[in-house]
């Protein structure tokens, strides 16, 4: 076994250089670059965080200003339905009010066509009983070969009217 | 190579061979630079640049930036789960370990063997440079311990709930367990590498001989042993990971121990 048969003639050697090597190791590569290497990897990691920060942050704000939006537009909804209550309103009040307006025309109206239908008939009625009293007379005169004055025929008349 | 001598020596892999310097010293100490040498040179180059790659700094990483972030991270978050908040100034280390022995395991699996007269070496699978390791982990350890807490820092020795009259064996147990620690640690890593390298060797010295042996026995003994390593590489792969995470877990296991005792 070589690492003991040597062991004598090359130790110190070995010792020696292994110091060498394994010091320039340790403070030209463990201690120089190593901490840079670890430091570039702690900035990326606070760049991302940071960076995360940020972004959580707009996220936030956007959600802050559509909740805000929301509540604006709401509102809005809430007063142009306000606003189209208020019109529907008083549309309906004025076609009410028109429409009253137009059933009391058309009432005086028909009172009045009533009224003229009436007379109408009254005065036709009165013409008849006339007529007919003087067919009365004019009958009875003629069959009876009596005289009846115009009176009587008409209240003669008038009772069968009545009755009919 | 092996196949010219008709054999294969599974340890001749771990050999240590001087390339330059065989002379140089240092307060009588010989720090010849060698092949294993050599490979923690390669190792420390294939790391660096795996890192530089990585440090474009982009906001959105590309695809090198990304792995290398991934490993970091990994450390990052093992030390975060063990140790907690305190764990993070020991990323650089952690770091350096887990990557330096990872790059080291998965170089030695690396097939430059195919170049004539190049041989890949896996350092870790060395106990001098993995006990070098354990005891730098240990001497952190015991560093941060006795730096945090002082004295108090020996309660470790003592768990929650320990009852009175067991005083005289419990802490005895944890002192022996806790100083086993680097030698475990050490033990482990050289061990698992230098296992699976002697198997990978041992399987090619059968393909090797049963075909030079004939068709029949390069049919029955040399078709399965190659299948066999084909699946011990991949397997080695994930030793070569999973040996560093543990080696680097363990670290931060005992760091734990160090910041928090108990």
């Amino acid at each position: 076994m070589p690492q003991i048969d040597q062991l004598l003639e090359t130790w110190s050697s070995q010792v020696f250089w292994l110091l060498v090597f394994f010091g320039i190791t340790f403070f030209l590569i463990g201690r120089g670059m190593v901490p840079k290497v670890m430091s570039t990897v702690a900035l990326r990691d606070k760049q991302i965080a940071d960076d995360l920060a940020a972004a959580q942050g707009a996220r936030d704000a956007a959600d802050d200003q559509e909740e805000a939006w929301r509540e604006r537009e709401n509102e809005n909804r809430a007063k142009a339905q306000g606003l189209i209550g208020e019109a529907k309103a008083k549309a309906a009040a004025a076609s009410e009010k028109k429409l009253t307006a137009a059933q009391k025309r058309l009432d005086t109206k028909l009172a009045k066509a009533e009224a003229a239908i009436e007379e109408a008939r009254t005065t036709a009625m009165g013409e008849i009983e006339d007529v007919a009293a003087e067919a009365t007379q004019d009958i009875v005169s003629r069959l009876a070969g009596a005289k009846v004055d115009k009176r009587t025929a008409r209240t003669a008349v008038k009772k069968v009217l009545a009755n009919g | 190579m092996a196949a010219e001598e008709g054999k294969v020596d599974p340890m001749k892999q771990f050999q240590i061979e001087p390339l330059f310097g065989s002379n140089w010293d240092i307060a009588g100490f010989n720090i010849a630079f060698t092949n294993s040498a050599l490979w923690m040179a390669i190792t420390v180059v294939l790391l660096w640049v795996f890192v530089a790659g990585g440090m474009k700094r982009e906001l959105v990483p590309g695809r090198w930036q990304m792995a290398v972030e991934t490993f970091t991270g990994f450390i990052d978050d093992m030390l975060e789960a063990n140790v907690g908040k305190e764990g993070r100034k020991y990323v650089p280390y952690i770091f350096s370990l887990f990557m330096f022995i990872l790059f080291a395991n998965l170089l030695g699996l690396v097939p430059i063997g195919l170049i004539p007269g190049v041989h890949a070496f896996t350092f870790t699978s060395h106990f001098t440079v993995t006990g070098v390791l354990a005891v730098i982990s240990f001497s952190i350890v015991l560093a941060v311990g006795f730096w945090k807490h002082g004295f108090k820092f020996f309660s470790l020795f003592v768990p929650h709930g320990t009852p009175l009259w067991l005083m005289w064996l419990i802490p005895v147990i944890e002192l022996i367990s806790f100083l086993v620690r680097p030698f475990s640690l050490a033990l482990r890593l050289f061990v698992a590498m230098m296992a699976g390298h002697v198997l990978l060797k041992v399987l090619s010295s059968f393909v090797i001989d049963s075909v030079n042996g004939g068709a029949v026995f390069g049919a029955f003994i040399g078709v399965p042993s190659m299948l066999l390593m084909i699946a011990i590489s991949a397997l080695e792969i994930l030793v070569a990971g999973i040996q560093a995470y543990v080696f680097a877990l363990l670290t931060s296991l005992y760091i734990n121990d160090a910041e928090h005792l108990h």
